[in-house]
């Protein structure tokens, strides 16, 4: 490797003394294309980064400071007062609690409704698509057809069905929605996964063991590294952002987040308090954002290891 | 006792019939080569006797079982697969592990037999990579370590050697000979390359289509091929066939060609007498022709030379003869000396030729 960088560097010495190249080629003219294609970055950037300035520098302000409106001008004095109010006391609807009630009714969704539909999804698709499962064409089928049912359509008979197994308004409640609507969808991914797992890697651990459970848990657990890891990040992406079934299942104790954001955003009397607003909004964003760059970072590694590959 | 038999096997894969009544039945310490051009079911029968598929109809026996409907891992194999199948995330040593997970095998036997099946196989060295870390030789090497250390009394082979390069082929093949020899285990072993079988077997099974064409040892497949199939499929270069109408006189038999070339057959050890003017097809191997005749002869006659090509230690020469080219093993030394044009004199050595009935394509 350090031979490598050696002679690159070498290599690169050498160019650079060569002072005139030999066949020089024309530079490129700018096009009308190019500009077209630049002036929309610029402005899709604009767009994301102008609302995300403001954000931020809002948060950091004293309410002083916002009533003089310079809306795009830094804080006079950095403070960190918005972010604990909207963590610890602000109020949505009766209670003062703060945002941290959302925040920990939001974890206890995420951890259940994750282990229950990515563990029953893993295995099912395990199976379809590496054993020999009865009736598996047709249930693929439906499975297809259950992943692409809008869930308004089926969300009163699942209040109903919720309420009559009495888990209606809890936190097991909407953990158990979130982990039934994704399964579907996350079967079919795993499946997919799975096909490509060679027949013969198969037909090998059959032969070795010919336990369903040794099988998977010690051959192809392991080798499911990058998909488990695209998996969580679409789960957790998708159960934390969601409003909809926290709205309609949480009732009022088991509020995931988001909810307890819009409460403490629309419900507020008075002056609009637009500094703890942002920040509340910032911290309602920031588990995904750490997730991305944790298990980004993984996504990345497991793709170029090759887990697959032999 | 037979070790493993097959017994009125018939698989179909939805409409289409694989293998039709398929007998065949190997003793201990056999080494059976499945042989057959691609598609003829090879994998099928191998998978069959694994497991990994089910009869269709018949009974397969290994030992004194019946393990027609035994789960894999109890029939007692270890199979060998051509693209090795090795656990990518395992290391050797844990592929070599999970290949006792079935047996509940206390710890120390288990590492026991790594350790030797490892040293049998030198891969000592490489017990902690992984497979990614292979080269294809050490990787095929791993996996008949992880049928061996299974300890059992058959190994199946699928064409495990067809992913290696032709010098790492020739070693591999002698390695698995030798533990064939060391470990008097029965082995079926599938292929399409006639010289691992030739190699390698102690019986050979030729098959097209789904049926046995002929099942002997390599001499008996390859000196008295049973009917057109094998006689052309095994030989490089192949065995010369050519339409010959016989002639009997006077206590003579010889098979005359088209172009009044007489080829004596008056030795030839026939089923059933021949009878003056059948039809046969002659199958004369390139090697028994000579240039130069030094003992009895059953033909002999001139042919133009139409090209020479020389392959390592040997040389062909092709000739014409009846529109068709003739395929001859010649000395490197005198296939130099041949130009395209040129008419030579060949002889074909007597007591060597086949004939096969031209309507049937039996032997006679
Ligand atoms: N799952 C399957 N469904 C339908 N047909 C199949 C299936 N597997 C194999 N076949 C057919 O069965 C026949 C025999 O296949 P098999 O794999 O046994 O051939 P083979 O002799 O091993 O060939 P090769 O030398 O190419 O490996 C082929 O015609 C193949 O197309
Ligand atoms: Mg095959």
């Amino acid at each position: 490797m350090t031979d490598l960088t050696a002679t690159q560097k070498a290599l690169g010495a050498e160019v650079a003394v060569r002072s005139a190249p030999y066949f020089p080629r024309k530079k490129k003219a700018i096009t009308g294309r190019s500009i077209a294609v630049l002036a929309f970055l610029a402005i899709c950037a604009l767009f994301f980064c102008i609302p995300l300035y403001v954000v931020i520098t809002t948060s950091f302000k004293t309410m002083d400071q916002i009533r003089e409106g310079a809306m795009f001008a830094l804080p006079n004095v950095w403070t960190l007062e918005a972010w604990d109010h909207a963590w610890n006391t602000a109020c949505s609807g009766t209670r003062c609690e703060g945002l941290k009630v959302g925040f920990w009714n939001s974890v206890s969704i995420l951890i259940p409704s994750l282990a229950l539909s990515i563990g029953l999804s893993i295995v099912t698709g395990y199976a379809l698509a590496l054993w020999n499962v009865k009736w598996a064409g047709p249930f693929l089928f439906v499975l297809f057809i259950c992943a692409f049912v809008p869930f308004q359509i089926i969300m009163f008979p699942l209040i109903s069905m919720t309420a009559t197994l009495k888990v209606y308004g809890s936190i097991w409640g909407v953990a158990i929605i979130h982990a039934v609507l994704a399964m579907p969808v996350l079967t079919l991914i795993f499946r997919n996964y799975y096909k490509d797992i060679p027949q013969e890697i198969m037909s090998a651990a059959i032969m070795d063991s010919g336990s369903f459970w040794k099988i998977f848990f010690e051959i192809i657990l392991p080798m499911s590294g990058n998909i488990l890891i695209v998996v969580l990040i679409l789960q957790i992406t998708s159960i934390w952002n969601d409003y909809l079934i926290g709205v309609t299942f949480g009732g009022l104790g088991a509020q995931p987040m988001t909810v307890n954001l819009a409460n403490l955003i629309t419900i507020s009397t008075g002056t609009v308090r637009y500094n703890d607003n942002m920040a509340a909004a910032l911290l309602t964003a920031i588990p995904p954002l750490v997730i991305y760059f944790f298990v980004g970072k993984l996504f990345v590694q497991g793709i170029t290891a090759g887990a697959i590959k032999g | 006792m037979p070790r493993v038999s097959f017994e009125h096997i018939t698989k179909t894969y939805g409409l289409l019939k694989v293998l039709d009544d398929l007998n065949l039945s190997i003793d201990d310490g056999d080494f059976l080569v499945l042989l057959g051009p691609s598609g003829c079911g090879k994998t099928t029968l191998l998978n069959l006797l694994a497991g990994l598929l089910d009869v269709t109809d018949g009974r397969i026996m290994i030992g004194e079982r019946d393990v027609t409907d035994l789960d894999p891992k109890d029939r007692g194999l270890a199979m060998v697969f051509q693209s090795y199948a090795l656990y990518p995330t395992k290391t050797v040593h844990g592929n070599l592990r999970f290949g006792l997970s079935a047996s509940k095998l206390p710890r120390e036997e288990i590492e026991k037999r790594i350790a030797w099946a490892a040293k049998l196989l030198q891969i000592e060295p490489l017990l902690n990579r992984k497979p990614g870390q292979l080269s294809g030789g050490q990787r095929q090497r791993v996996a008949i370590g992880r049928a061996l250390v299974k300890n059992v009394s058959v190994f199946l082979f699928d064409e495990p050697l067809s992913n290696l390069d032709a010098k790492l082929r020739t070693e591999m093949r002698l390695e698995i000979k030798k533990l064939h020899d060391q470990l008097k285990s029965t082995i079926v072993y599938v292929t399409h390359d006639q010289i691992e079988a030739m190699t390698m077997a102690t019986k050979i099974a030729v098959m097209n289509g789904g049926v046995i064409q002929q099942f002997g040892t390599p001499d008996e497949i390859y000196e008295r091929p049973a009917n057109l199939f094998v006689a052309g499929f095994i030989g490089s270069p192949a065995m010369n066939l050519r339409k010959a109408k016989l002639s009997v006189a006077a206590g003579k038999v010889e098979a005359v060609f088209a172009s009044g070339v007489r080829l004596d057959v008056s030795d030839y050890p026939f089923a059933s007498p021949p009878r003056d003017g059948d039809e046969v097809i002659a199958g004369l191997r390139p090697e028994h022709f000579v240039l130069t005749a030094t003992g009895p002869v059953a033909a002999s006659f001139t042919v133009p030379v139409q090209y020479a090509e020389r392959t390592g230690p040997d040389a062909s020469a092709y000739f014409k003869f009846e529109d068709e080219l003739l395929a001859l093993r010649v000395e490197p030394g005198a296939a130099a000396k041949l130009t395209p044009g040129q008419s030579i004199a060949v002889s074909y050595l007597k007591g060597k030729a086949n004939l096969f009935d031209a309507r049937t394509g039996q032997r006679m």
